[in-house]
Formats: C-alpha cells, structure tokens, sequence
C-alpha cells in the first residue's frame, strides 16, 4: 500500500533564509508536493528577516546556549531558565491549545474540537495535524498540556531556517536525515538554532498557515507562499515594496497571545485607533488606519467612509482572492475517493496547473485563483456545525454559519472564500461524522480506503455514537478573507457592486441603488419617456406636413 | 400692432438656464446611479449628482426669494381662464398656421396650460424628487439619521426622474411651437419678445 500510494504528510517545517534570500519549500504538506511539485522560492530582498535585530540580546553569546541539545524539550529547558514565564504564556494560546470557547455563542471551538469540510478533524489523526502543533509529541489524548518543556519555542523564532521537524510525528524534531518527495531534510543542529533565535517572519508563521487543508493555499484563498516577498499588487501590507510587515505587526503578540483570529471576529470595529499607546490587541483594518480613512475631502472619500459601517474595508480593497499564482481549493468530493487503477494502484490526477484533481485518498478536488470572492452579512460570530448537531441532508449542510444581517448594527458585508465538497455522514442519525484518515493501523482510511471502520474508530475516539450507515452529504464553509489587500488603486470600483449584475447580487434584505430599482418602475418609466417622445415628434411631423401643404397652396 | 419688449429679467435668464443645465446634468448622471449606462463613472457621476442637486438648492434659493420679494410669484397662478383655447391651438390651430390665442405680456409670461404644466413640475415632481433626494443625501452624508427605509424613498426619487425627464422633452419641444421655431428661444436667451400688443 505504502509502495502505490504516496505518503500523506502534512507538514515538514523548512524554512531556509540565506543572506538575501529566502527560500522555502512548499513541500509542508506533501499534498503540496503532488500539487506543485516544484518548491516555490523567492527572493528576499528588504524581506523582515533582513531587518537589523532590535533586540537587546544576542542570544549566540548566552553561556545556557552553549552546548549541544538532545532533543526540543532540552532548547526549551534552557530557553525557560531566562525566560521564566514564556511557557506559561505559551500554553495559554490558542496555538498551544487548540481549544477555544466561543464567549457569544458558548461553542467549544477550535482545531480540537471543529469539524471541517477538508481531512474534517483532528481527533485519530493527531500524528499528522500536530505536527503543525507548537509543541513536541501530541500523539494521542495523553499527550501532557501541562509540561513547560513540551512547548517547542523554535519553530516560531527560528531564524537560520534550518530547523526541520519531523513531517509525521506530531512535532517531534526531525532525527534522521530523511528525504520528503525529492527534498532532503537534514537534523537540524539545535544548539546553532538556539543561539539564533529571533522573531518570526511571513515565511514562519506560513510554514503552517499557508499549508493547511492539504498543501500550499489549499484552505484559506488569501494566505499562500506567494505572500513571501509579495509582489506591492498582492500585498501592499507584507510586500518589501509597500509596508514590508510581518504577520505580528497586525497579529500583535503580547505574552505570546496573538491578536485576531477567525472563531471571533470583530467584524465592525468601531473604536479605530484609539489613544495613543492604547489598542495594542487588535487586529482590525481600523487599529491602524482609523475608522474615516478616506481623507482626500471628496464627495467619494466621505461617501466611502459612509460606507465602512456596512462595508468592510476587505470588501473593497481584497477584489480578487487567491491572486499571487497559488490555487486554493474550492470543491473536495469525498465520495469520489477510493476508487483504484485496474492493476489495484491508486489513481492521482492533477489540472492544468499541477495541482492534485483526483487522488484515491483524497476523491475529486477542484482549485481556484484570481477570483471574485463570496459576500455575506457577518458581525463576527460564527456557529460551527457539530457532529452531535442533527443536519438535513436534503440540503447543503453549512460547516459553519455566520450570524448578521442588514439590519444588525454589527454586521458588515465580508468576503469569503465559500469551501464546497462532500463529506460521509452518518445517514440514519443524521449527524456529520469524523474520520481516521492517517495511520498505520487497520482502520486508518488512508491505508484500507474503508470508510466504515475509518469513520467507526474516529467516533469511538470521541466517544460519538455512529449507526454504520454512511452518506455523503454536500457541504459549505465559509472562510473570511482579510488578507491580499491590493493597492488603493485596484479597489473594487462602486458600480461592481451598484449594478444590476452586482458582486452583491445573493445580499437581498436591503435596498442598494444602482441595483435593486422595482422593474415595474422602469418598465413603465421608459414607456412614459417612449410615448412623449413619439407624441412630440408626431406633433412635429404634423406641423411640418401642413406647413408645406399651406406653402403649396 | 408689435413691440419688443423685455419679457425676462436678467435674473431669470440666468436662474432658468443655470436650472437647465443643473437638471440636465442631474438626470444625465441620474440614469447612470440608476444603471442605465456606463459614462463618466458610477463615482464621478455620484459626485457631479450630489454636487449639481446641491447647487440646484442653491439657485432654488435664490430664486424663491427673487419670486416672493418681487411678487412675480403671481405668475404662476393657475388659471382656467382661455385654457381650452389654448389645448385647442395646440391640437389645430397650429397646423392651420393660426395665431397663438395667448398673448404673453410683462404681467402674464405663461399660457394657461404651460402654467398647468408648471404646476405639476412645482407642485409634485419637484417636491417628490427634493425630499426623497434630501433623505438620500443625508443618509450617505450624516449616516441612518432618518429610521426610513431606502426602497420607498429611491423607488419614488427614481419615479419623479422619470417624470422631470417626460417633462423635459415636452418642454423642449414647446418651445419650437413659437411663430418661429426659435423665437422662444431666443427670448429666453436675450429676455426681449416680440408681442402684439393688439388683438388680430
């Protein structure tokens, strides 16, 4: 099996940044690397790696750091004797924890506990998910949350980009020297990597976020390689040539808590910028810019900033989504996966651009750039369709459902990258179920391509109850876009939106000029406008005609 | 008998024609926020609607206070008086190359039906397009002030459009229907008309 189908791995964390370059390989997800087989490499000129360190250490000379580490655990040993609180702090977050209680809604979120509409959950498939886990060893449910030294501090602040873990071993540091679909990782020398640690650039915080949902751009549709040294037309806020920011400069980190996130969204921020030296928590478009950004003194900028209480400022400025050259998934058809070659070997297709299209362990995908994004009324909150929820299967069941609506003062009108597909579920209770997907054992879909005992062991796991019948039922999710803001320039134009064939066509509950004019209106306007128009030029044709018979006479 | 005399002041000269190209430019622009066509931009256009709707404030102004300080508002009193000779003239006599049964004179610039139609323009369309278009405005300029929904308020904005439009093309062509083609022009541009001061 291992020999015809290829390894499924999600991430192999290498990120190399040389003097002036940085290159990483996109191969974090092993889907990737079927997907794009060719690493994506960019040049890193002004790159924030570059920077000049404004820190008041320098870490290469610390005495602690001095020496060879066995493993993770023992760097962050040494790291905790200085930094005595950053463990703590660590576990804490979100990306320690996997696990966050929606204050509104009450829901139990996070990667933990979410069901999604790509590999759909983490529970049994834990070796493989985690290894995008900040921390060494999340194996199984005994892994322990409490232990300072599981925290792995340096796939964060690594800065030599060479630190290379281990691609399905839930974090773990890599040990041997290994090769991952043509590129080799090598054990990284953590001493080396200790003693030049620094803060995180685009590309670190990528080596994750990028890659999620099964290879590079696969889930977000604005969070991809291409924003590595992206071009000022994909980013003016991460582009060397416009703000040259990392991701921390909006994501703004304190006690390694990071600002923003997408379980609670503050879709309408209304407080702006606030005093000065306050509001360092936010992640909103309006921390830094202020909420009445349009300041040129026209009509249009007035009316613009009319808009920013209905209008999200990405509605504008975000025309297009996944436009930096790397295709984001927008259908997964599970029902489709299984099916194998007639010499028993799996089938892998991919499109146009090299991107995976058929895979037996995946079923049918299809990719999308340079598109046009979803919009919907969103006042941040975001219900999650649980397994233990009952759904209609008749239907399109929504993963997640935004809350909002035109007349909620809150909600604004958001883009989003809409994730269609096909997902199993259970057909008798009605309920969306989990699945074992990654493993050696004998019910790991992956390896026997067995939904029954795959979808069984999972909901075992998780102590959920599952009646054996499956069905696929076709699924929506939706994922906010606020990354990739173009330049002012390339904004969305106001007739894109206040037109009859509008970007803002499936958004009924309100009336918007240019686009929602009563036809009857019209019908009987042009009519009205029609008969003058014919009364007076018969009228004048008359004239005419007895103005010469007069003559003639 | 004829004689010239100066049937519009300075001032409505200027009030009717700034008005004209005023309510030119606004239904042009109009049509295009309406979506209609594509011209200059659906922002230009916004900003050359809302920029020309407050200049035409500002010329109505003036001339609401022109018309009541020199009681020339009396002008457009309504009258029955001589109407149906009037729609009579429209509908035979002017094919026959009968004399308008209306004299205008400096007290009486309107025939009774063109006062008809200014009737409806001052009393209905007008109204109907400067409130809704008031509420318009300061819904994009101060925010939801106003707890009315925006459909009533455009569907009526749209429908008196329509009707200044109608009323635009009838009054163009009227103004051809003068013993010359272009002698109403030409009054309304030098102020001077040739009248008879006498009945035929």
């Amino acid at each position: 099996m291992d020999q015809a189908v290829p390894q499924f791995n999600i991430t192999n964390m290498k990120c190399q940044r040389t003097a002036g370059t940085t290159v990483v390989l996109v191969h974090l997800v092993a889907l990737v690397c079927f997907a794009a087989a060719t690493p994506v490499s960019a040049d890193g000129e002004g790159d924030s790696g570059n920077r000049e360190s404004i820190s008041t250490a320098d870490h290469s000379t610390f005495d602690t750091l001095q020496r060879d580490f066995e493993s993770g655990p023992d760097v962050t040993r040494a790291c905790l004797t200085c930094h005595t609180e950053a463990g703590h702090q660590v576990r804490q977050s979100i990306h320690w924890t996997w696990d966050y209680r929606h204050p509104d809604t009450g829901q139990q979120l996070g990667k933990r506990h979410v069901l999604n509409s790509f590999c759909t959950n983490l529970r049994t498939n834990q070796p493989r998910c985690t290894s995008c886990h900040t921390g060494y060893g999340w194996n199984d449910a005994s892994f322990d949350f409490s232990d300072d030294s599981r925290v792995d501090c340096l796939v964060c602040h690594d800065t030599t980009g060479t630190y290379d873990k281990a691609p399905r071993q839930a974090g773990r540091v890599l040990k041997n020297e290994t090769t991952i679909h043509g590129d080799s990782l090598t054990p990284p020398d953590l001493g080396a990597v200790a003693r030049n640690i620094g803060q995180p650039d685009i590309a670190t915080c990528g080596s994750c976020h990028f890659n999620g949902g099964g290879g590079d751009g696969s889930k977000h549709g604005d969070l991809d390689s291409s924003l590595i040294d992206a071009p000022y037309s994909l980013d003016v806020h991460m582009s060397p040539q416009g703000g040259d920011m990392t991701c921390q400069d909006c994501h703004v980190s304190t006690g390694h808590q990071l600002a923003g996130g997408r379980y609670d969204m503050t879709a309408r921020d209304r407080e702006g910028t606030g005093k000065p030296g306050k509001r360092r928590r936010a992640a909103t478009c309006e921390s830094c810019h202020g909420v009445d950004v349009h300041d040129d003194g026209s009509y249009v900028a007035r009316t613009l900033n009319q808009h920013n209480d209905r209008v999200a400022c990405q509605t504008c400025h975000i025309p297009e989504i996944a436009r930096g050259g790397v295709q984001t998934k927008i259908w997964w058809d599970w029902s489709k996966a299984g099916r194998l070659a007639e010499d028993g070997s799996s089938i892998h297709e991919k499109n146009a651009s090299g991107r995976t299209s058929y895979w037996t362990r995946w079923g049918e995908i299809e990719w999308r750039e340079d598109y046009v994004p979803s919009y919907a009324w969103f006042d941040g909150n975001v219900r999650y369709t649980r397994p233990t929820d009952e759904i209609d299967p008749e239907s399109v069941v929504p993963i997640n459902r935004l809350t909002g609506s035109a007349d909620n003062p809150d909600a604004r009108v958001w883009p989003f990258k809409v994730m269609r597909g096909k997902q199993p579920y259970d057909s008798a209770r009605k309920r969306l179920v989990l699945m074992h997907l990654f493993g050696k054992d004998d019910t790991a879909y992956w390896k026997n391509l067995d939904w029954a005992p795959a979808i069984q062991a999972a909901m075992d796991e998780k102590g959920l109850p599952f009646s054996g019948e499956i069905g696929f039922v076709e699924t929506r999710m939706y994922w906010p876009i606020t990354h990739m803001v173009a330049p002012a320039e390339q904004a969305v134009s106001c007739e894109a939106c206040h037109s009859r064939d509008s970007r803002l066509v499936g958004l009924t509950d309100f009336y918007m000029p240019g686009r929602d004019a009563p036809a009857w209106l019209d019908r009987i306007g042009a009519l009205a406008l029609l008969a003058t128009l014919l009364g007076v030029l018969g009228h004048a044709a008359l004239r005419i005609f007895f103005h010469y018979r007069r003559a003639r006479q | 008998m004829t004689q010239t005399i100066r049937l519009f002041s300075p001032f409505e000269i200027a009030w009717h024609w700034s008005q004209a190209l005023l309510i030119l430019s606004l239904l042009l622009t109009a049509f295009e926020l309406h979506g209609t066509y594509a011209l200059l931009g659906y922002d230009l256009a916004a900003t050359v609607h809302v920029t020309g709707a407050i200049a035409l404030m500002v010329v109505w102004v003036f001339a609401i206070f022109w018309h009541v300080a020199t009681g020339e508002w009396r002008q457009y009193v309504p009258t029955t008086n001589r109407v149906y000779a009037v729609i009579r003239f429209y509908t035979r006599g002017i094919f026959r190359g009968e004399p308008h049964p209306f004299r205008p004179s400096r007290g009486r610039k309107h025939n009774p039906l063109q006062l008809f139609a200014y009737l409806i323009f001052n009393a209905l369309i007008s109204p109907a397009i400067w409130i809704t278009g008031l509420i318009y405005l300061s819904l994009n300029l101060f925010g939801d002030v106003l707890p009315i929904p925006l459909g009533p308020v455009a569907t009526v904005h749209i429908a008196a459009a329509y009707a200044t439009a109608v009323f635009l093309i009838g009054h163009v062509y009227m103004i051809t229907t003068g013993e010359t083609v272009f002698q109403h022009l030409k009054a309304m541009l030098t102020g001077y008309a040739a009248v008879e001061t006498e009945p035929h």
